[in-house]
């Protein structure tokens, strides 16, 4: 077990976020975590980073390989974010500083954390640059993220999450703000790293069809809470939870087949994706 | 399958480049022609107001016997290129201020710009002390302001700056005039040093700069006791203006998902907030510096009078009321070219800044 959240529970000026999550995340695998708006999936992403807004009160236990986060202090958790659990949130045209260029946000916490030096941090930041497929690595590294598209700029957020070899990478609705027909290559991209760098992957989304053709586990929540965990095939074909039942429902392709949403979702959840992760399997991408 | 998305999207934009010109090299060339240009217009533009000056200069200079005599007063006209049409005037003006010929003064019987030389530095030295003083401060206050929100400290600099904004500067001249001259006799009084001691060589006409040229420390530590005390009264509603607009900037740069993304990494708060907070924030910082400095300048006219310091304020008083039409006008370049200099400075620290600017 790479990273093992349980029974967190996250308050905010009073309000309960957070009643009691439980995940667990396992190298190689992708986590995949549903739910509706609000109810608590960034706060579960950020609450193991500790980067919970001000005034938010975190109990239970998040622990990483062993070691238990929600108590550590600032310093050692500065070591923790980025060098073993990094971070790609929603939209990379706001998530990257508008006023650096790729190269320095990708090398200064390599530089932190790893404590290479400058030289070797550009090597090795092209390599990742190129690891992302973007193209032109090295003319890349110089430019600035206004400079590039939506996909290309969540490509570099991917580069630098994983600039200093985290073991786990938490991915807040990494595709939602892109292009449909960009989507698909950074879930690739995510799915094909999860299994060569034998990452540990959250993978929080509102996309039900995302969801099956990326996911290995998959987790769904509501008002705080997980409601229904389980294998991918598990969940999406016979969701115990009435909830689940109605999300699967509700996917525009299954709009004339509510009544058997049990068991002949899978295939239409896939296809709402647009066929787009269709390559993508357990096995992974090439 | 092939990357049909990489195919599409993969190559980044260019910057566009001419000539293999540098983009922040085209971008300061485009910048310096547009202030030479918007320069040309305000000769023009002091020309026309002064010469629109309800008033007869002639009237203003003759004595009475000689405005009786039709001849003198012709002699005198032609002397000071009076009785030429005005585009010609204009013409020989514009001639003369670009070869550093702003006319003879009517009234100190100089030229123009050798009584420039002598009063600007005066008004630059005074005034470019209090703008460092409220760009450090006042940038300084808004960070901690920012840092330590609805605690003690934001409080505090939040009343200081509400009292630094709303109290009138030459209320505040006289105040600190008499409090610190007459009462309590810690700062020297009016002038820019010692009179004992007398001015120091003149190099740059900053007196401090050049007493240290000179190393004469004496001179030096006087020249700063009669600097300060002007400068801090001019400098202060800069300092509320600026510790106010960098607090909220730099809250606004704080919720920002690239300073969440920033931490995520893992970098220490100092990195993140020169690095990634100050930059951004500075945008904004820039922006109202730029305007609150066109304020200062007009502020020192009245900090001049009352600590009678021998600046441009004072010439320009002595030569409008004279109706000393080349020195008013040489006063109207100065400061317009002033105004068009910090002007030009913002813009290019935009353009340094923030590469969407330079790079368009
Ligand atoms: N700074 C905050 N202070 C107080 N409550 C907050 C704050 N940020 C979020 N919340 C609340 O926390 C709850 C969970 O929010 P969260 O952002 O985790 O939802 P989410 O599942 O990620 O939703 P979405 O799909 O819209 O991103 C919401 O009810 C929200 O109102
Ligand atoms: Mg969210």
């Amino acid at each position: 077990m790479t990273l093992a959240i349980t029974d967190l529970k996250v308050t905010i000026g009073g309000k309960d976020i957070l009643r009691g999550v439980d995940l667990s995340l396992q190298e190689g695998r992708v986590h995949g975590l549903a739910g509706e708006s609000g109810s608590g999936k960034t706060m579960t992403g950020l609450a193991v980073l500790g980067l919970l807004p001000h005034g938010a009160r975190a109990t239970g236990s998040i622990a990483l390989g062993g070691r238990e986060l929600l108590t550590l202090a600032n310093k050692e958790l500065n070591q923790v974010r980025g060098g073993e659990v990094a971070m790609v949130f929603q939209d990379p045209a706001t998530s990257l500083h508008p006023m650096l260029t790729i190269g320095r946000q990708l090398t200064e916490h390599m530089r932190h954390h790893l404590g290479v030096g400058k030289k070797e941090a550009r090597a090795r930041a092209v390599e990742l640059l190129g690891k992302v497929r973007i193209p032109g690595a090295q003319e890349a590294y110089g430019r600035f993220p206004h400079q590039f598209s939506g996909g290309m700029r969540q490509r570099i957020a991917i580069a630098i999450a994983l600039a200093c070899s985290p073991k786990v990478l938490i991915a807040d609705e990494p595709t939602t703000a892109l292009d449909v027909t960009v989507q698909a290559g950074v879930l690739r991209l995510l799915r094909g790293l999860c299994d060569e760098l034998g990452l540990a992957v959250l993978l929080v989304t509102h996309d039900l069809g995302v969801m099956s053709a990326v996911a290995d586990e998959v987790s769904v929540m509501k008002d705080g809470l997980v409601v229904e965990s389980g294998p991918r095939g598990q969940v999406l074909r016979e969701p115990a939870h009435p909830y689940t039942r109605s999300l699967l429902a509700s996917l525009p392709d299954t709009a004339t087949t509510t009544d058997t949403a049990t068991t002949t979702d899978l295939p239409a959840a896939t296809d709402t994706a647009a066929g787009l992760p269709g390559t993508v399997t357990d096995e992974g991408v090439r | 399958m092939p990357e049909k998305d990489v195919a599409v999207a993969a190559v980044p934009r260019p910057a566009r480049r001419r000539r293999g010109v540098p983009p922040l090299a085209r971008f300061l060339i485009r910048r310096i022609l547009m202030a030479l240009l918007l320069a040309w217009g305000i000769t023009l533009v002091t020309f026309v107001l002064t010469n629109l000056v309800p008033g007869d200069p002639v009237a203003a200079n003759l004595g009475q016997r000689a405005l009786g005599d039709p001849a003198i007063v012709a002699q005198w006209r032609t002397e000071h290129g009076l009785d030429k049409p005005l585009w010609e005037q204009y013409a020989l003006h514009l001639g003369g201020v670009v070869q550093g010929d702003l006319g003879m003064s009517q009234q100190s019987h100089r030229p123009v710009a050798e009584d420039l030389a002598e009063y600007v530095p005066a008004t630059l030295e005074l005034a470019g002390v209090a703008i460092a003083i409220s760009l450090v401060l006042g940038v300084a206050f808004g960070v901690v302001a920012a840092l330590r929100r609805d605690r003690l400290a934001d409080h505090v600099l939040r009343v200081l700056s509400l009292v630094g904004i709303s109290v009138p500067t030459f209320w505040l001249a006289l105040v600190a005039f008499y409090v610190f001259f007459f009462r309590l006799q810690i700062t020297p009084g009016s002038g820019r040093v010692d009179p004992a001691l007398g001015a120091p060589p003149g190099v740059t006409g900053l007196q401090t700069v050049d007493a240290l040229l000179a190393g004469r420390w004496d001179i030096f530590t006087s020249a700063v006791g009669h600097l300060i005390t002007p400068a801090l009264v001019l400098a202060l509603y800069t300092i509320g203006l600026l510790t106010r607009f960098t607090r909220s900037a730099v809250l606004e740069v704080l919720g920002q998902d690239y300073v969440r993304a920033a931490r995520a990494k893992g970098l220490p708060g100092r990195v993140i907030l020169f690095r990634y907070v100050l930059r951004s924030a500075l945008v904004p910082i820039i922006t109202v510096a730029g305007l609150a400095f066109g304020s200062l300048l007009s502020g020192t006219v009245l900090v001049e009078a009352i600590f009678a310091w021998p600046g441009i304020g004072q010439y320009a008083y002595k030569s409008a009321t004279s109706l000393d039409l080349p020195a008013v006008m040489g006063v109207g370049l100065v400061v317009g070219v002033v105004y068009l200099a910090i002007n030009l400075i913002v813009d290019v620290l935009y353009g340094v800044i923030d590469p969407r600017v330079r790079l368009q």
